[in-house]
C-alpha cells in the first residue's frame, strides 16, 4: 500500500479542481500575477491537461508598476510554454496617471488592480477565472470557498458562497456571474517552497538574494527598480543584499535582507522567519478588515 | 523540468537541510474537524494548537496580542480564539458563521482543521466541515459534560462516516484538574457514542487556555498517561482503506489533444490501478482493459487512491464525462431510484416532486424526492414523520433520477456515494445527501397481462371495481361509518370488502411498528392490497388515518381516474378527543405515544377530497347514506356494468 505525502495529495486536488472548471466552464482563464503563487498553480496546470496544453490563456492585469524582472520572466514563461498571455492595463488609470505615491497605495490598487480586473473580465467574457490564492495567508481567506460565485458586477457576497462538501464543486452560474477559483486553497506558504524546490519550478530571480539599489522608507526597503520612484529629500539609492518574500508593484513591495540565493536557504530562512508574508505586502494593512472589503468589491 | 532562473537548487546546501527537505517530502496529510458548543473553546483550541506548531508569525502575534487587550475577552490575556475569528461581521456577534480551514505542521505531518461552529442552525457547516475529515475531535467543557449538542456532533459525525474520534474534555483547569469529573464524562460519552456506530474514541483531558495535554503534558494531572493531543494526531495511524477497495475512477474530463490520443481524466476514488488491468465503464457497462497510466512525469505502472491521473483504454468505446472506471471484477451499482439520506441546507425547503440537479462524482443529473420516509431529529435521534424538508434538516427519503446513476453506497466510499443537489432556478447548492442503496423500479418486473381483467370480474357482480379511501384524525368516526357504508353495500348484492387499520396489523402487517418507516410501509401494503382487491372486481373500503397528502398521493396513483374516492371525514381535534373511543388521545397527551396524529405529529387535510364529511352536522347514519348516494350517482354500484370475457 502507497502513501501519498502531503504534497502529492494537494497536487491531486489542484489538478482535480482545476479540471473540474475546464469540464464545466465555457471560458475559463487563469490570472497570473507572476509570483510563486502562480508559478505553482501554472506547473499545475501543465500537469493536469498532460499531454495537451492547458485549454485556456493567461491573464495579466498590469498596473505598469511591477518589477522590470517580473515582466521578462512573464513573457519568457508564456513563451516557453507556449500559451496565450493576455495583458490588460486599466486605459481609465492611465488616463489619469495613477500612481502610487501620488494616489496612495488603497486608491492605485482599487483602480489598476481590482477596476483592471473587472475590465478585462467582462472584455473577454470570461465565465471562471482561477487565482493563485491560499487560505493561510489572511484570515478572512481561511473562510474562502474553493469555488467562489461572483455577482455580474463581480461582487463577492459571504452569504450566498456555496458549501463545498467533498470533492464535489457546484459550478452553475447565472447568466452575468463568474467564478473565481482557488486551486490553491489548501497551500501553505511552507507548502509552496517545497514544490518548488521538489519539482525544481522556475520562479522571478528577485526571490533569490542578490545585491540590488534600495531606499529605507517608513521601515520598509523599497528598491528603485526604474527612475520613477520619486526620492525624498536626503533619500540615497544604497546598494543591499535583499531579496522579496513577495512580489506586487515595486513600490508597494518591501525587500528584506537576506543572504538566501537558493531555494534551500530561503526555506531555511523561511523556517527561522518571525514575520508572515503579508508583512511585505502594504496593502493589507490599510485597515483591520481590508481584505474582506476589498474582496467584496472585487478584488481577487 | 530545468529551471531556468539563477541557480536554483545549489549541491552545496546545508546537508541537514537537505535531510530535512527529503523528509517533508514524506510528510503526509491529516484532516480533521473539530466539533464544540457554544464556548467550549473549540476556538481557542486550535488558536492553542496553531501557536503550539509555530504556525504562527512575530507580526500575527503582535496583532494578537493588541486585539486581546483592545477587545479584554481574556481580561489582558492573549485570547487564542481571536486568531481564527476571522470574518467582520462574526467579530462583532462574537461567534463563528462559517466554515474556516486552518493549516499547520509538525516534522511528521501537515494537518488541515475544519473549524465549525457549534450553533443548532449550522448543521449545514458541520456537515461541510465533516465531508472531507479524516478525524474529529469532539470537545466536552469538563464543567457541563455530554450536552445536547455533544450527541448532535457526534451524530453528524458518524452519518458522515468519521469513525475516528479525539474526545477532548477541555477547561480541566476549571474543575481542579479531577480525575473523576474526566473518568464520568468518558464513560458517559462512550456508552451513547456505542450507539451510533463510534468506536475508536481516544479521550484526553485538556485545558486549551493553559495549554495542558496539548502538545506538553504539564504538571497538572499527573493521572493522565496518555498522549498529548498533539502527540496523538502525530502518531494516529492514517487510515488507506480506500486503496484495498476495488478500482473506481469518475470521469472528470476527456484529453483529446490530438487525433491520436484519447485520455480519461480523473481522480482516483478508490483501489488502486495497473496497466493491463480489465475495466468497465458505468452506467454502460463496456469493459476494456488500461493500455496507459500518463501523467507528465511519464507513464506509471500504478495509481492509487487519491492521485488525479489519465487513463487510456485498449479499445475504443463510448466514455465520458460523468461515467465512472470501476474495476471489471467488482463494479458499481447502477440505478436510477436511490435511497439517500439528506441534509438540507436552503432557507426554501426540500419539497417531494420538485426537480433539482443531483451532482455525484463528474456527473449531473436531474432529481426530484418521490418519498420522505421520515426525518431524524438530530437531538434526540428520534425518527420522525415527515413531508419535507426545511433548513438543517435530515431525512431519508427515495430519489428518481432521470438518468442511470453509477454509485457505490456512502458506507463504502465517499465520494462515488456523497452527492450534492443544486436548485435549478438560482443554481445554489441546496442540499447534501448520502446514498444508502439503489432500488429496481417495478415497471421492469412485467405486468403479466390476463384475459379476464378487472372490469369482466367487476360487471360479473354488476358493479364497478373502486376503493373507497376513509382518512381522518383518530376517533372521528372512519370505522364506523365504513362499517355502515359496507353494510348498505352488502344489503345491495355489491362485493366488498373492508380493510381495517387495526385489523391489518393483526396479520399482513404485523412485522411493522410504528416508526415512520414502517408507518409509510404500512399504507404502502394496505394501498397495494387495496388494488389487487379491486383488481378482483370488488368495492374495496379503507379505513386509515393516514394523515400526510404524500402517501395518499401514492395509494391514489396505484388506481385508473376516477376509481378512487377519497373521503375525508372531518372532525375537530377537541371532538375527536372528546370521544377518545380507544383512550389514544389520553395516553399521547401524557406522553406515552410519540408521533401520535393531531397531537405532535400533523394531519394534512385532503384538498380535493372526493367525499367530505362534517361529523359536526352529520351523524354517522347519515353519512353512509351520502356516501351510497355518491357511488350510485358516479355510476359505481349500477347493475348495468357487464362486460364478458
Amino acid at each position: 500500500m502507497r502513501r501519498l505525502s502531503h504534497l502529492e495529495r494537494l497536487e491531486a486536488e489542484s489538478i482535480h479542481i482545476m479540471r473540474e472548471v475546464v469540464a464545466e466552464c465555457a471560458r475559463p482563464v487563469m490570472l497570473y500575477s507572476i509570483g510563486k503563487d502562480s508559478s505553482v498553480m501554472l506547473h499545475l496546470a501543465q500537469k493536469a491537461f498532460f499531454p495537451g496544453r492547458p485549454p485556456f490563456p493567461l491573464l495579466h492585469i498590469d498596473t505598469q508598476w511591477k518589477f522590470r524582472e517580473m515582466i521578462e520572466f512573464r513573457d519568457a514563461t508564456a513563451r516557453r510554454l507556449g500559451m496565450d498571455l493576455l495583458v490588460h492595463v486599466n486605459p481609465d488609470g492611465v488616463a489619469m496617471n495613477i500612481n502610487p505615491f501620488v494616489h496612495g497605495s488603497a486608491v492605485h490598487t482599487d483602480v489598476m488592480k481590482t477596476q483592471g480586473l473587472k475590465q478585462a473580465l467582462d472584455r473577454y467574457g470570461f465565465d471562471a477565472a482561477f487565482g493563485g490564492a491560499r487560505r493561510d495567508e489572511e484570515k478572512s481567506r481561511a473562510k474562502e470557498r474553493i469555488f467562489s460565485i461572483r455577482s455580474a458586477q463581480h461582487r463577492w457576497d459571504p452569504k450566498r458562497q456555496r458549501p463545498e462538501l467533498w470533492r464535489l464543486y457546484n459550478t452553475r452560474r447565472s447568466p452575468g456571474e463568474s467564478l473565481r477559483v482557488f486551486p490553491l486553497s489548501n497551500w501553505t506558504e511552507l507548502d509552496i517552497w517545497q514544490y518548488i524546490y521538489q519539482q525544481s519550478i522556475p520562479i522571478v530571480p528577485l526571490y533569490f538574494a542578490a545585491t540590488r539599489p534600495v531606499v529605507e522608507r517608513d521601515g520598509a526597503l523599497l528598491m528603485v527598480d526604474d527612475a520613477r520612484l520619486p526620492l525624498r529629500p536626503g533619500e540615497q539609492p544604497q546598494q543591499r543584499r535583499v531579496r522579496f518574500r513577495t512580489l506586487g508593484c515595486y513600490p508597494l513591495t518591501g525587500a528584506l535582507e537576506s543572504d538566501a540565493a537558493t531555494l534551500p536557504q530561503i526555506i531555511e530562512e523561511m523556517l527561522v522567519s518571525t514575520t508572515s508574508e503579508r508583512q511585505g505586502r502594504v496593502i493589507d494593512r490599510d485597515s483591520g478588515a481590508s481584505m474582506e472589503r476589498k474582496k467584496q468589491e472585487g478584488y481577487f | 523540468m530545468a529551471a531556468n532562473g539563477p541557480v536554483a537548487n545549489d549541491a552545496d546546501a546545508n546537508p541537514a537541510l537537505r535531510a530535512y527537505l527529503d523528509g517533508q517530502s514524506r510528510k503526509d496529510l491529516l484532516r480533521f474537524i473539530t466539533c464544540g458548543s457554544v464556548d467550549d473553546g473549540k476556538s481557542t483550541l486550535i488558536g492553542r494548537l496553531l501557536f503550539e506548531a509555530r504556525a504562527l508569525f512575530e507580526d500575527q502575534l503582535t496583532a494578537l496580542e493588541s486585539d486581546s487587550k483592545r477587545l479584554g475577552t481574556q481580561g489582558g490575556e492573549i485570547d487564542f480564539a481571536l486568531l481564527v475569528d476571522g470574518l467582520a461581521a462574526e467579530r462583532e456577534q462574537g461567534i463563528t458563521i462559517d466554515v474556516a480551514y486552518r493549516f499547520f505542521a509538525t516534522e511528521r505531518r501537515k494537518y488541515i482543521v475544519a473549524d465549525t461552529p457549534g450553533h443548532e442552525q449550522y448543521t449545514r457547516n458541520m456537515v461541510t466541515g465533516a465531508s472531507t475529515a479524516d478525524l474529529a475531535i469532539i470537545l466536552i467543557d469538563a464543567r457541563k459534560g455530554v450536552l445536547t449538542q455533544t450527541r448532535r456532533h457526534s451524530y453528524l459525525v458518524s452519518l458522515l462516516g468519521i469513525r475516528r474520534i479525539v474526545l477532548a474534555i477541555n477547561k480541566m483547569d476549571l474543575v481542579d484538574y479531577a480525575q473523576d469529573v474526566y473518568a464520568a464524562i468518558e464513560a458517559s460519552y462512550r456508552e451513547f457514542a456505542a450507539q451510533i456506530d463510534l468506536h475508536d474514541i481516544t479521550s484526553i483531558p485538556v485545558s486549551a487556555l493553559r495549554g495542558d495535554q496539548i502538545t506538553i503534558a504539564g504538571s497538572a494531572m499527573p493521572w493522565y498517561r496518555g498522549p498529548t493531543l498533539l502527540e496523538f494526531l502525530d502518531t494516529v495511524p492514517l487510515i488507506n482503506a480506500d486503496q484495498a477497495q476495488p478500482l473506481r475512477m469518475p470521469v472528470q474530463w476527456v484529453s483529446r489533444p490530438n487525433q491520436e490520443f484519447r485520455g480519461f481524466a480523473g481522480q482516483i476514488a478508490a483501489g488502486v490501478v495497473r496497466s493491463g488491468d480489465a475495466l468497465v465503464a458505468l452506467p454502460s457497462g463496456r469493459e476494456s482493459r488500461v493500455a496507459r497510466i500518463v501523467t507528465a512525469e511519464g507513464d506509471l505502472d500504478e495509481a492509487v487512491a487519491g492521485q488525479s491521473v489519465t487513463l487510456t483504454l485498449t479499445d475504443e468505446i463510448d466514455v465520458s464525462r460523468g461515467d465512472v472506471l470501476a474495476a471489471a471484477a467488482a463494479p458499481t451499482m447502477v440505478a436510477d431510484l436511490l435511497e439517500t439520506t439528506i441534509v438540507w441546507m436552503s432557507d426554501e425547503p426540500m419539497l417531494t416532486g420538485r426537480p433539482y440537479l443531483l451532482k455525484c462524482g463528474a456527473a449531473t443529473v436531474p432529481a426530484s424526492l418521490i418519498r420522505l420516509q421520515h426525518k431524524v431529529d438530530v437531538n434526540t435521534l428520534q425518527e420522525l414523520p415527515a413531508s419535507e424538508l426545511a433548513l438543517n434538516e435530515i431525512g431519508v427519503g427515495l430519489l428518481s433520477l432521470d438518468q442511470p446513476l453509477a454509485f457505490d453506497p456512502y458506507s463504502a466510499n465517499r465520494d462515488t456515494g456523497g452527492f450534492i443537489l443544486i436548485d435549478r432556478l438560482n443554481n445554489s447548492t441546496v442540499g447534501a445527501g448520502l446514498v444508502r442503496g439503489g432500488r429496481q423500479r417495478s415497471e421492469n418486473v412485467h405486468w403479466q397481462a390476463l384475459d379476464v381483467n378487472k372490469d369482466n370480474r367487476a360487471g360479473q357482480k354488476g358493479q364497478r371495481a373502486c376503493v373507497l379511501w376513509f382518512t381522518g384524525l383518530s376517533g372521528a368516526g372512519k370505522s364506523t361509518i365504513a362499517n355502515l357504508v359496507e353494510k348498505q353495500l352488502y344489503a345491495l348484492g355489491r362485493h366488498t370488502y373492508l380493510l381495517d387499520g387495526d385489523n391489518v396489523r393483526h396479520g399482513l402487517n404485523c412485522d411493522l411498528g410504528f416508526t415512520t418507516t414502517d408507518r409509510v410501509e404500512n399504507i404502502r401494503r394496505v394501498a397495494e392490497v387495496a388494488r389487487l382487491m379491486a383488481d378482483a372486481g370488488l368495492i374495496v373500503l379503507v379505513s386509515f388515518i393516514s394523515p400526510f397528502r404524500s402517501e395518499r398521493r401514492v395509494a391514489r396513483a396505484l388506481m385508473p381516474p376516477g376509481e378512487f374516492f377519497e373521503i375525508y371525514v372531518d372532525t375537530t381535534l377537541a371532538d375527536a378527543e372528546s370521544r377518545d373511543p380507544k383512550g389514544l388521545y389520553r395516553k399521547a397527551r401524557a406522553g406515552q405515544l410519540p408521533n401520535f396524529t393531531g397531537i405532535d405529529s400533523p394531519y394534512e387535510p385532503p384538498e380535493h377530497a372526493e367525499i367530505h364529511i362534517q361529523t359536526a352536522s352529520l351523524s354517522a347514519p347519515q353519512a353512509a347514506e351520502q356516501i351510497v348516494a355518491a357511488l350510485r350517482s358516479a355510476g359505481m354500484i349500477d347493475r348495468d356494468w357487464v362486460f364478458l370475457p
